[in-house]
């Protein structure tokens, strides 16, 4: 898989946390192996949406990556929790299901940004670089980016 | 069965396949299944409700399950790994039919995808006149994919969103 510059956080210059939400294994096996090219850290996963919202608490991560279709508790519903209570979460749908009307009740409930599967690096790295702008992100060296 | 309901679950299938697979993908001749379904190798299922309602299921032979989880998960990947194997199929079910719904979605239909499962009967239920079922196959180097799309048009939950709305 190909490598990106790093992003890290301006403030410290650690690498970036996410938290990856997806009811099936194999994909957030695959998101993890992303944000490693991106210089990234997994620091959580869940596989609904009640377990996001917990799970959000405990870590307070930089970034959630959320699918939409999941058992118990969809994506669109916890991400509108987590950002009640979470004013500054950022959150990035990652569905398959990517039709109009559900981007944008995504984004009115409080996503910052949908990504459609099957996800491109190139189209989740530079993703994540714009959700973060206000967070003070670098992406860092001369690495491979796009 | 309506072809403006199914072709956007062959455009999807054919890209998805192709960009997991990275080669070319031909599409076999489609028929009616007037037989109950019958597994054919490792197989999930999504259903639909609303608007359009009913099932698809998405049935791999063993060699291209492999191929596919490999090519995914970015390393090699075993029959002894049937936990991946299964997980893979059923992430490739949701990609092509959630595609498929976000077309479909977009050209005014409205309906709900629910999370894929795995279908691990041998035999599913035959089709019936109001829920015929399309079988379709995907081929490639390294195998056959198939598509078994059972679908009706609910006009009368369309109506009603139309006077609800």
């Amino acid at each position: 898989m190909e490598k990106f510059t790093p992003v890290t956080r301006n403030e410290d210059g650690q690498p970036v946390r996410y938290l990856i939400v997806d009811d099936s294994v194999f994909a957030r096996k695959n998101l993890a192996r992303m944000i490693e090219t991106f210089g990234g850290q997994v620091i959580g996963e869940a596989g609904d949406g009640i377990s996001a919202i917990s799970e959000y608490a405990r870590l307070t991560p930089d970034i959630v990556l959320m699918d939409i279709t999941m058992p118990h508790m969809e994506g669109i519903e916890a991400a509108e929790k987590i950002v009640r209570e979470h004013p500054g979460a950022r959150i990035v749908m990652v569905s398959s299901v990517g039709y109009q009307e559900n981007i944008v009740a995504a984004l009115q409930r409080g996503a910052r940004h949908f990504v459609q599967k099957p996800v491109k690096p190139e189209v989740l790295y530079e993703v994540i670089k714009y959700v973060l702008r206000d967070e003070g992100t670098t992406a860092r060296g001369a690495g491979a980016g796009v | 069965m309506r072809m403006d309901l199914i072709q956007p679950f062959i455009n999807s299938a054919d890209a998805v396949l192709a960009q997991a697979l990275a080669s070319p993908i031909a599409v076999e001749n489609l028929s009616m299944d007037e037989e109950a379904y019958r597994r054919k190798g490792i197989a999930a299922e999504v259903c639909l409700v609303g608007e359009i309602e009913g099932r698809i299921i998405f049935d791999v032979d063993l060699g291209q399950a492999l191929q596919l989880a490999s090519r995914l998960a970015g390393v090699e990947v075993s029959e002894t790994d049937e936990e991946l194997v299964r997980e893979a199929v059923c992430e490739l079910a949701n990609q092509i039919i959630g595609n498929a719904v976000t077309t479909l979605n977009d050209q005014g239909f409205h309906f709900h995808v629910r999370p894929p499962k795995l279908h691990t009967s041998e035999q599913g239920s035959r089709s019936s006149e109001d829920t015929e079922a399309l079988v379709m196959g995907f081929s490639s180097s390294s195998g056959n994919v198939f598509m078994n799309v059972a679908l009706r048009y609910r006009s009368e939950v369309a109506e009603g969103s139309a006077v609800a709305g």
